[in-house]
């Protein structure tokens, strides 16, 4: 018989919570995103209002983990699990932070006529996204390789970031009154290569998870 | 299996076998024990882990039908091959069991019967001891105004700690305990576990114990024994965060045994 059936589900839901946490911030940013680029300030506000259910989830998240330390004993993988649980929750709830930071400055630059079509950031938070979906899966099957080979990808985020900001910093002497927009969008920028940083983070978390081993991939 | 680089041992046990009748109780054991460390061997029941605690003073000799082969070096000599005195031997390597013994005796008799056995007469020198091994138990504070009560009125945890008491004083230089609190209310539990860690200044322990976060808790080093086979032997911070054998990691999750 399986002796810690009610255990292992519990870790299961401390699991899926952690899994469902991520999939609000992974929208959180998308909604956030959109807002930005279709300046639409309702939707801006919504997305800061609702980043207190991504961190009521959190704290239900580190509740559920405290109770089963302090009842079930866990040890060795098991330990390691509530532990990850608890470490991949607290980046995904700063992930969601960089959401709102992202709707903070779609509201700074309100209805400001942008400077250019804004194409390059959405693809640039696709990658980061694309970086975060891999890191979940990687959580969710327990697949080390899939997380060391997401963290990889961080490397062509923070080129990115680096090509848009020059990039940005550069439309300023033919545009001294957009100075502000120019600064937020650069911020943006800043705010999604912090998201594939967290995203690498979650990937380190997973390769502890599985063997482990704790490594640094945010070199 | 190498977790020692030194060599103070206080035991060596080499491809080591034993059988009751028919039954291969432990398989080609090969277990070095450390001195004035606390060695707890932890595994499910029939795992062979009581057995094996017992050969460390050839207690299990008393029962019928025990073969064995192999080494257990204690000192320098195997005990198992050498004509040895083998009161001179428990003498040394004191035990403890699951519940508390005490003789139907005082308190003071009790501790003073074995280094009475071991020839000392002097009431001055047995009272020193008596004192010295309270002590070293914890216990004397709570003693100390009746010596001269039957131990049989102390508490389970007070009784366990007698016992212990009675084993230091022959000084020994190793301290078996076979689950020396499965039978203890929480608190005498713990108390048995902090005397350990300042027993373990003086003494080698090993410890038999079906509480996992006990064996977490008090010792230095971790043998998992699995169907009379030593499984895993290792530092106890590994054994409980990262077991190289999976049958270990299943038995300490609580997932087998």
């Amino acid at each position: 018989m399986n002796t810690r059936s009610n255990f292992d589900s519990s870790l299961k839901q401390l699991k899926d919570m952690s899994l469902e946490m991520a999939r609000l911030s992974e929208n959180a940013v998308k909604e956030a995103m959109d807002a930005l680029i279709r300046q639409d300030l309702e939707k801006a506000k919504q997305v800061i209002e609702a980043d207190n259910v991504i961190d009521e989830l959190e704290f239900k998240i580190d509740d559920k983990a405290t109770l089963m330390i302090a009842t079930q004993s866990p040890v060795a993988k098991d330990l390691r699990k509530i532990l990850v649980g608890l470490k991949i929750a607290s980046e995904v709830e700063r992930i969601a932070d960089q959401a709102v930071n992202i709707a903070k400055s779609a509201l700074h630059i309100g209805k400001e006529k942008h400077i250019k079509e804004i194409v390059d950031i959405p693809k640039m938070m696709d990658m980061a996204l694309e970086m975060l979906n891999d890191a979940l899966t990687a959580f969710y099957t327990e697949d080390a390789a899939l997380a060391r080979k997401c963290a990889e990808k961080d490397d062509a985020v923070d080129e990115m970031y680096g090509r848009l900001v020059q990039e940005l910093l550069g439309y300023i002497p033919e545009n001294p009154t957009s100075t502000n927009q120019i600064t937020q969008l650069s911020f943006v920028c800043r705010y999604i290569e912090r998201i594939a940083d967290h995203t690498t983070n979650i990937s380190e978390n997973v390769i502890f998870l599985v063997t482990g081993k704790r490594i640094d991939l945010n070199t | 299996m190498s977790v020692f680089t030194i060599t103070d041992k206080a035991f060596d046990v080499k491809d080591f076998n034993l059988w009751y009748g028919d039954h291969h109780a432990l398989k080609n054991i090969n277990f070095p024990i450390r001195k004035k460390e606390v060695t707890a061997i932890i595994g499910p029941s029939g795992c062979g882990k009581s057995t094996f605690i017992k050969t460390l003073n050839l207690m299990i000799t008393t029962i019928p039908g025990v073969k064995m082969s192999g080494e257990i070096n204690y000192n320098g000599q195997n005990i198992l091959n050498e004509k040895l005195d083998l009161v001179d031997l428990r003498k040394n390597v004191g035990m403890v069991f699951q519940k508390g013994n005490p003789f139907p005796q005082s308190i003071f008799d009790n501790i003073a019967y074995g280094p009475r056995i071991h020839g000392i007469k002097r009431k001055r020198v047995l009272e020193e001891i008596v004192i010295k091994s309270l002590m070293d138990v914890a216990l004397w504070d709570e003693v100390k105004d009746r010596l001269n009560a039957p131990a049989l009125g102390l508490s389970g945890g007070q009784q366990q700690r007698l016992c212990i008491a009675r084993a230091l004083a022959t000084k020994p230089n190793v301290l078996l305990m076979d689950e020396p609190t499965s039978a203890l209310d929480p608190i005498s539990t713990l108390k048995i576990e902090e005397m350990i860690l300042e027993l373990k200044e003086k003494y080698t322990i090993v410890i038999v114990t079906h509480n996992m976060q006990q064996a977490a808790r008090v010792s230095d080093k971790t043998a998992f024994f699995l169907m009379g086979e030593l499984i895993e032997l290792d530092e106890t911070s590994k054994i409980f965060s990262q077991p190289s054998d999976e049958r270990t990691e299943g038995y300490i999750t609580g997932r087998f045994g």
